[in-house]
């Protein structure tokens, strides 16, 4: 077993590979990076199987590959439960929103709320609420690569999470969402394929049967480790948790981002289905690593490198195929986080500088040169703040961090993005109150958990028990757009209705 | 227009009925799922056969369910729908 912090040649010599590669497809990309819409979406040229393989790549973050497979390897079947809830969200998505999505806006999934509303004052919550999930899933992807890197390289947490956001600022900077989308694509293929021969490397021991690894498993472990438990020990925390996972995936900007890089909604649509599969197969195969780790690695030698179970993964590559496959693992692990940490801080660039600067600030008159200034800037400030971020919150799990960034998007995107495409008496203080009250909600609530309050602050007590608020705010969120729009008719957003009804379906050529 | 209008609500309503049939069956299926770890975790604890609990086998048929959900939307707007807007468009742009 290797000791946490000594060196590892291969890893680091795959993870400057990597870095290598990328850096070549962000100076290709820079090249064709001409105007706000190459920056953004690509051009909305990406085919819908790049797409597919682009929100595959944007989804299985570090946390579904280190976190998940640390959740199952330290709780058994309640990792699971992260699992499934991370793949029940994309019915929703490619059932209401993907479509509509791509012919109704242009960058940001503000455009769509602002349709047929008052610009400034939607764009200004929309923006807020997209950056509040940023922010959330950010910390998580940092905590994991500083983990990863003080494991490998035996360099500080600190310094780890500052290389990250540098080379991440590189592609995002000069390359935008073309670079953005390929470094997905590479990093897609290299994740699924590392989980897959670390997969077959773990049941070759089991004669190829997964049922036998289970059932080692519950021999070592008891057969509570098949059986949910005392992690989801609450049943309101269960349902919580459950449902900001699911309405979070259609609320997630980086994710509704995506649909703006394709040229049509029936790309978009099939982009979806081939993202599910990849998804579906790459969680399936995380029940076999997460127990794989259990049984091979053990649990006792999981939680002396990291409490939070983040390095079970990388530790059962070590176990199966030695020092070298540890560092194969290890690069692919990082690529992952840096990916994802790209089209995180794109989507907050859009956020900052598409809806916040030109639409509100400039009123839509901004220049090409001005837009793609402010982005750039703005590209900055996101990898300078997740860089303090990823530092302020060492030591989380980061599924439970990602989980907390879904509650967010679930609570404070998703309901005003569906009532706004789908609800014609929908207004602007409504769309306003609806993504505000989501996300002042949802933090709060996260202030006030267990987990920040007992946890992280070490009180004896908290005023509200559940660690996750979805339950609660999602609904409210619906119910407060909608209470707020009957207070404040708006005659012009009803008028404005038929034409994007009209344009949900025609897209916006016509 | 008003015609073009008419068949856009029509085929808008009928791809919203889809879409959000298919959203709360998923809903329904996740749901029960959750409320079987909250309420009765005993019963996903039952071992069908050594390794495989109810739990495990119902979470990868939830897996599944979510794909093949997917592939109705999928089939059903890349046979039915698509053709429809596209009949709809023409007539829309001949007509004015």
């Amino acid at each position: 077993m290797a000791q946490a912090g000594e060196p590892n040649i291969i890893a680091m010599a795959g993870f400057v590979l990597f870095i290598a590669l990328s850096l070549v497809i962000t100076w290709i990309a820079a090249r064709r990076t001409h105007n706000t819409k190459d920056f953004y979406a690509a051009g909305g040229s990406v085919t819908a199987l790049q797409n597919g393989l682009a929100l595959a790549g944007d989804y299985m973050s570090a946390a579904s590959f280190l976190g998940i497979a640390g959740l199952v390897a330290l709780s058994g079947f309640d990792g699971l439960v992260y699992s499934i809830g991370f793949l029940v969200g994309w019915p929703v998505v490619v059932c209401l929103i993907a479509e509509p999505l791509r012919n109704l806006g242009r960058f940001t999934f503000s455009d769509v709320v602002a349709f047929r509303l008052q610009q400034a004052p939607v764009r200004v919550a929309a923006a807020a609420g997209s950056l509040a999930v940023v922010a959330f899933y950010l910390i998580a992807q940092m905590v994991g690569a500083g983990n990863l890197i003080r494991l490998l390289f035996g360099i500080d947490y600190e310094v780890a999470v500052a290389i990250v956001g540098v080379v991440m600022l590189a592609y995002v900077l000069f390359g935008g969402m073309i670079a953005t989308t390929w470094v997905q694509i590479v990093k897609a293929v290299l994740l699924l394929s590392g989980a897959f021969m670390l997969a077959m490397m773990v049941l070759a021991r089991f004669s190829f049967n997964p049922l036998a690894l289970f059932a080692e498993a519950s021999n070592q472990y008891g057969t509570a480790v098949l059986a949910p438990g005392r992690l989801v020990s609450d049943p309101v925390d269960a349902l919580s948790l459950g449902l900001a996972l699911m309405f979070g995936t259609a609320g997630l900007p980086h994710i509704l981002m995506r649909f703006y890089t394709v040229p049509d909604g029936r790309t978009a649509r099939v982009s979806v289905a081939y993202a599910t599969a990849i998804i579906g197969a790459f969680y399936l195969l995380t029940f076999i690593l997460g127990f794989g780790a259990m049984v091979l690695v053990g649990q006792p030698a999981i939680r002396a490198v990291d409490a939070g179970g983040n390095m079970a993964a990388p530790l059962l590559a070590e176990v199966v195929g030695g020092q070298a496959f540890l560092g194969f693992i290890a690069a692919v692990a990082f690529a992952t986080i840096l990916a994802v940490v790209a089209g995180l801080t794109l989507a907050g660039a859009a956020a900052l500088s598409h809806d916040v600067w030109v639409n509100v600030f400039r009123h839509g008159k901004a220049t090409e040169r001005e837009q793609m200034i402010v982005a750039r800037s703005s590209t900055i400030l996101l990898a300078a703040l997740s860089i303090v971020l990823g530092i302020a919150f060492k030591g989380q799990n980061v599924a439970y961090m990602v989980g907390l960034a879904f509650a967010i998007a679930a609570s404070a995107n998703f309901p005003a993005l569906v009532l706004s495409m789908f609800w014609k008496h929908f207004t602007t203080r409504g769309a306003q109150a609806s993504i505000l009250f989501g996300t002042v909600a949802t933090l709060v609530l996260i202030y006030l958990s267990p987990t920040i309050q007992i946890d992280l602050l070490h009180n004896k007590a908290t005023i509200f028990p559940y660690r996750n608020p979805g339950l609660f705010t999602i609904p409210m969120s619906f119910v407060i757009g909608i209470l707020v729009s009957l207070m404040t008719p708006e005659p012009s957003a009803v008028q404005g209705f038929a034409k994007l009804e009209q344009q949900i379906h025609f897209g916006a050529a016509d | 227009m008003t015609d073009t209008h008419a068949r856009l609500a029509r085929l808008s309503a009928a791809r919203w009925r889809l879409g959000v049939m298919l959203t709360a069956a998923m809903t329904a299926i996740y749901v029960g799922f959750t409320l079987l770890i909250a309420f009765n975790k005993p019963l996903l604890g039952t071992v069908l056969m050594p390794g495989l609990s109810l739990g495990i086998l119902l979470g990868v048929v939830v897996i599944f369910t979510a794909w093949v959900l997917i592939m109705i939307y999928v089939r059903w707007t890349n046979r039915h729908y698509d053709d429809a807007v596209a009949d709809i468009r023409r007539d829309h742009q001949e007509g004015r």
